[in-house]
């Protein structure tokens, strides 16, 4: 590189139309680029300056690479590399004899009852939670939005759950939920007959409770802020037009929102796997079968060191994941698309 | 509830001067109606919350009448128990012995504080520092390598602890950490949660600011300490919130983390479980002590933390 005034010129050459030195037309230039490898101040060509342009850009790019360093490091230590071996053993049958079996841990996992009954379990009751936890926070947004009194009141009352540990209220859940406890107090006034909710048929229903108590706060305020986001004079036209509320909900609202729901269902779900620390706090490490989860069949597992059943579950576990983010990429993607025409 | 709580979806202005003259009465019934619905609503919702810290001020004796009916192990050698389960609001003395007792006389809540104390301290401080660097990184230049990456951190951060717990596993018998605090610290520290909405937010920076303080000779790292991080201060502190509420809440990390030791080293959170088979008074006072910290932060973060919530839109972008 050469003088200091080399470099002003590089940028303003660069952001304005290209000067050509001394008025020479471009295909002169070209030539000349291609006969000298080292110009003179005034021989600089549009390409070469673009050229250094690049490679200072590239410099100054590089030199931002050092900050994602750490975590970049941390990431592939923690999580990614280990992730590679999880891989590994799930296709080997033991780690010691080191045969490859392919799928054969797959298999055995499948065959495997508790596992059985915890992927049952745990979907069951995500495709419970999941919508609800859509729906209605969505609705709750849709309501504070309009003329309410008080409306930053009521929004710190629901997401004050999000903040309180599950540990420190698991208590009057209890209390709640037991078979002497309030709500069978509640139910027997109209003659119903007592229930162990944790341990029935219903005990799903329970946990459907909390997850949602926790997490509505939360998914509401990422709809308030969507809702907040929709253009005001798409929906004033609407309503001169004479569009009703529903109507303007379902064909405007609706559409500005899809990314939002998408976004808040992918959250909801990986709450949902969540909920065990509720069952756990609750019922310990063995509770009824209508609450056995992934985690417990999980923990069980980590605990009799079975690598191979492990690293199987983890595995299938990531390429579901994999499969939901992707589709709901996709989908997004195209209803995006269509927004935008 | 139904469709027609839509009703009240736009500004209020809107509807000032489009239906000013329709505000018909159905409308004022529909309008209390759903004011009558929140109220109820935000009451459930405090609900737990109120209880808990009622019932921390009763004396062992009022629980155990109280409570006697569902737990089972409640101490003491009182045998007064209710017939029927009474949830209360109002003790009928208000007594402070349970917190007299967790707080002088039974060390062990007090240790078990502690150490949710010092598991959670160096994971948000750490992750927000590491994350800070790699939003910085992922939001000054949108190369193709850094949008790959950035997106594996958002797989990575989309993963349940189904998943990521057995890497971490594996890497924490590895290094020998398995039975250390470090086995839940160090993967807290590298979780890819900061980073996504860190850089979220750190794209919109604008980046004339960044074009001025580079003409007046800055680099990068004083980009990033005088432009970029002040910058940041208030999204910051709502993914310290974030984060803190994650990991004082942690059950599934010690529970596979720690094995021999678990005694020794499970946070609070997880101990509190525990509890309910021994002293229930205490173990009021002990949810109490531990809800604190949080609803603390809640209340002076509250703004931020809206925002923070907020900002993270979506996958994309």
């Amino acid at each position: 590189m050469g003088a200091p005034t080399e470099k002003m010129e590089t940028t303003s050459i660069h952001i304005s139309t290209p000067i050509t030195p001394k008025g020479r037309s471009s295909t002169t230039k070209r030539k000349n680029q291609n006969k000298q490898t080292a110009p003179t101040a005034l021989q600089y060509t549009p390409e070469l300056l673009q050229r250094r342009q690049k490679r200072r850009m590239r410099r100054e790019r590089l030199s931002t690479l050092p900050f994602l360093l750490p975590s970049l490091i941390g990431v592939l230590v923690f999580f990614v590399l280990p992730f590679l071996v999880v891989i590994y053993y799930s296709v080997i049958d033991n780690p010691i004899t080191k045969n490859f079996v392919l799928f054969e841990n797959f298999t055995k996992l499948f065959n495997n009852a508790a596992f059985r009954l915890a992927v049952k379990n745990t979907l069951s009751f995500s495709l419970m939670a999941v919508p609800l936890a859509v729906i209605l926070p969505l609705l709750l947004a849709l309501i504070l939005m309009g003329d309410i009194p008080g409306k930053s009141r009521f929004r710190t009352m629901f997401i004050t759950p999000l903040m309180v540990p599950v540990a420190s209220v698991v208590l009057i859940w209890q209390v709640v939920f037991h078979y002497n406890g309030v709500l069978n107090e509640v139910t027997a006034l109209f003659g119903a007959a007592p229930i162990d909710w944790l341990k029935s048929e219903y005990g799903q229903i329970v946990l459907l409770v909390l997850f949602l108590w926790k997490n509505i706060g939360y998914n509401m305020i990422l709809f308030m802020s969507a809702l907040a986001a929709i253009p005001k004079d798409i929906i004033e036209v609407a309503m001169l037009e004479g569009a009703g509320p529903i109507r303007r909900f379902f064909s405007i609202k609706l559409r500005y929102l899809s990314s939002s729901i998408f976004f808040v269902a992918l959250l909801s779900l990986i709450n949902s796997f969540k909920v065990f620390r509720e069952v756990y706090l609750l019922t310990g490490d063995y509770p009824y079968d209508t609450l056995y989860l992934l985690q417990h069949f999980m923990n069980n597992t980590f605990n009799s060191l079975d690598y191979q059943k492990l690293s199987a579950a983890a595995i299938i576990m990531s390429l579901v994941m994999i499969v939901i983010i992707g589709a709901m990429l996709i989908i997004d993607d195209k209803l995006g698309g269509e927004l935008e025409e | 509830m139904n469709n027609i709580t839509t009703e009240r979806t736009s500004p209020p202005e809107e509807i000032h001067i489009i239906h000013k003259k329709k505000k018909s009465i159905p409308k004022m019934v529909l309008r209390a109606v759903l004011i009558v619905l929140l109220i109820v609503i935000a009451v459930a919702f405090l609900l737990p919350i109120v209880l808990t810290i009622a019932n921390s001020f009763m004396s062992s004796s009022e629980i155990s009448a109280n409570y006697g009916k569902v737990f089972s192990g409640v101490s003491g050698t009182r045998t007064f128990i209710a017939e029927k389960v009474n949830l209360k609001f109002i003790p009928d003395k208000v007594s402070f012995s349970q917190y007299i007792t967790v707080l002088f006389k039974s060390p062990d809540y007090l240790l078990k504080f502690w150490n949710s104390v010092i598991l959670v301290a160096p994971i948000v401080v750490f992750q927000v520092v590491v994350a800070l660097g790699a939003s910085y990184c992922f939001a000054r230049f949108q190369t193709k390598f850094r949008s790959i990456v950035f997106f594996a951190y958002i797989i990575l951060m989309l993963m349940p602890y189904q998943v990521t717990l057995v890497p971490n596993y594996l890497v924490s018998d590895f290094l020998g950490l398995l039975d250390t605090r470090w086995a839940v610290i160090l993967p807290g520290i590298f979780s890819p949660f900061a980073v996504f909405i860190l850089t979220k937010f750190m794209r919109r920076i604008p980046s004339s600011m960044i074009e001025a303080a580079k003409l007046d000779g800055a680099g990068e790292w004083q980009i990033f300490t005088k432009v970029c991080v002040p910058v940041c201060r208030g999204i910051i502190w709502s993914v310290v919130v974030l984060i803190f509420m994650d990991y004082w809440n942690m059950v599934e990390q010690p529970l596979v983390l720690f094995k021999d030791r678990a005694e020794e080293l499970s946070p609070l959170s997880v101990f509190l479980s525990k509890i309910n088979t021994g002293d229930v008074g205490l173990a009021f006072a002990v949810a109490t002590i531990y809800m604190v910290p949080a609803l603390l932060l809640f209340m002076y973060s509250e703004e931020y933390l809206i925002d923070g919530i907020a900002s993270q839109s979506g996958i994309k972008g």
